[in-house]
């Protein structure tokens, strides 16, 4: 019970826990960790492994179902709702433009990296990618 | 601010005096059932009195205290559903941590053995040993386990952990996680080690000089306040018309700390300028928070900030 879990790790300052919390449960979904339908970690259980005070864990997985991400089985517990993953893709697009690709730009021109640079640097990341079924997915859509 | 609807303890106005020190200066605040409160400040700031108070160990001055609705004074209603572990408490000559377990047990109806017991062998403790034998450690896990096994509907931890090296001190706050997710009751956490428990906390009253500096739920606080670092005139564009509790500045550089949600516009203007921002933890908020309010008492200018330094 008390192994040396480093869950606390990953909890960052200057940030409101319960946000992050959702979004490390939104993380496991997108990856497939959460596949819809399947049970998520009570609220106890978050709160002893990202060592967390217990009413935040609730409001970080309660937003979920707020979002309708998540569902209540009463008695049972909390699942993933089925569509949730492409609900969360499609909005975790709009964020990335915002969250990773303006502050790249503002980078590149820091360092006088042209734009056909920038596009040749992007293509090389793409082709450096390990074989990623989640890629191929996208990749077809 | 807490409701005061599912308030178990309300202080209104409450003023400790010890000759013509205040200790307590006009406090006022209420404590809402079945959370963990962090109650904060730096050493002689009021945080031990206060509980003293509270836990009718102490005499206030002036000022208006209630606990379950009642004044806590000698009243049995009251003091059995509270309880009090001091950061040295003292006891019998010939106790036995076994013995203060027992006296415990008497005396806190939700005393859980079964759970006593797990939480000896987790800070492995002899039981036999008496109690002036122990380490100042071992001492403050017999205060501890009392603590987490009496279950009392309000739990007043005083700076628990002296002499707990930083294994058990994190057995302490993992114990304290599961037990209160499974029995919730009130806890209230005094610690100058904000770091370390501030993920515990769901709401933060920092004291300093007899004063209440803050009363807030801790999620409302996180990503209230930033550090802004980069070249000095771009940092102060960016910092004018902005709360600054704390600057730094070194050569043609400037690091400084606003209080304030910054919106997406902001943030991108800061890029724009070409200036990093970093968050800000409970702790250096509350550090920066206290440093302002002692500032402000001395008339001093935004430079005394930096002499003050206690902490990183």
């Amino acid at each position: 019970m008390h192994d040396d879990h480093d869950g606390a790790a990953v909890i960052e300052e200057g940030r409101p826990i319960f946000l992050q919390i959702a979004e490390l449960i939104e993380n496991d979904i997108i990856d497939g960790n959460l596949p819809e339908e399947s049970q998520v970690p009570s609220t106890t259980e978050f709160a002893a492994f990202y060592r967390i005070n217990p009413a935040t864990a609730a409001k970080g997985v309660n937003r979920l179902v707020d979002d309708g991400i998540l569902y209540k089985r009463r008695g049972v517990g909390m699942f993933v709702a089925a569509g949730s993953r492409a609900t969360l893709t499609s909005q975790r697009k709009e964020e990335f433009f915002k969250e990773y690709v303006k502050p790249m730009t503002v980078e590149a021109q820091k360092l006088d990296i042209s734009p056909e640079q920038l596009t040749a640097m992007v293509s090389r990341g793409l082709a450096e990618l390990p074989d990623n079924p989640a890629m191929e997915r996208s990749g077809s859509a | 601010m807490s409701d005061s609807n599912n308030a178990v303890i309300e202080v209104r106005n409450l003023t400790k005096r010890y000759r013509s020190e205040k200790a307590l200066d006009d406090v006022s605040f209420s404590i809402a059932a079945n959370k963990i409160y962090g109650l904060l400040g730096r050493n002689g700031a009021g945080k031990t009195t206060l509980m003293s108070i509270l836990t009718a160990q102490n005499f206030k001055t002036s000022g208006h205290v209630s606990v379950f609705g009642q004044s806590p004074y000698e009243n049995e209603k009251v003091l059995p559903r509270i309880c009090f572990i001091r950061e040295s408490q003292k006891y019998p000559d010939d106790f036995t941590p076994q013995h203060a377990f027992r006296s415990a047990s008497l005396f806190f109806a939700n005393w859980d053995q079964a759970f006593a017991d797990r939480l000896v062998q987790d800070f492995q403790l002899p039981v036999k040993r008496r109690i002036k034998k122990l380490s100042r450690g071992q001492l403050s896990a017999v205060g501890v386990i009392i603590g987490l096994a009496s279950r009392a509907d309000i739990t007043f931890f005083d700076e628990p952990y002296l002499g707990l090296d930083a294994v058990a001190r994190q057995l302490f706050y993992d114990h304290l996680i599961e037990d209160y997710a499974e029995f919730p009751r009130t806890v209230i956490l005094s610690s100058h080690l904000i770091d370390e428990v501030a993920n515990l906390l769901e709401h933060v009253i920092v004291i300093d000089q007899g004063r209440i500096l803050m009363d807030d739920d801790a999620e409302d606080i996180r990503g209230t306040a930033h550090t802004v670092v980069g070249p000095a005139a771009k940092v102060d564009q960016f910092v004018a018309r902005r709360e600054v509790l704390h600057t730094e500045r070194m050569g043609s550089f400037a690091s400084v700390t606003v209080s304030g949600v910054l919106t997406d516009a902001q943030r991108d203007e800061a890029m724009a300028l070409g200036l990093e921002l970093a968050p800000v933890s409970l702790q250096q908020l509350v550090v920066r928070t206290t440093m302002a309010a002692t500032e402000s008492d001395f008339g001093g200018t935004d430079r005394s900030a930096e002499t003050l330094e206690v902490s990183k």
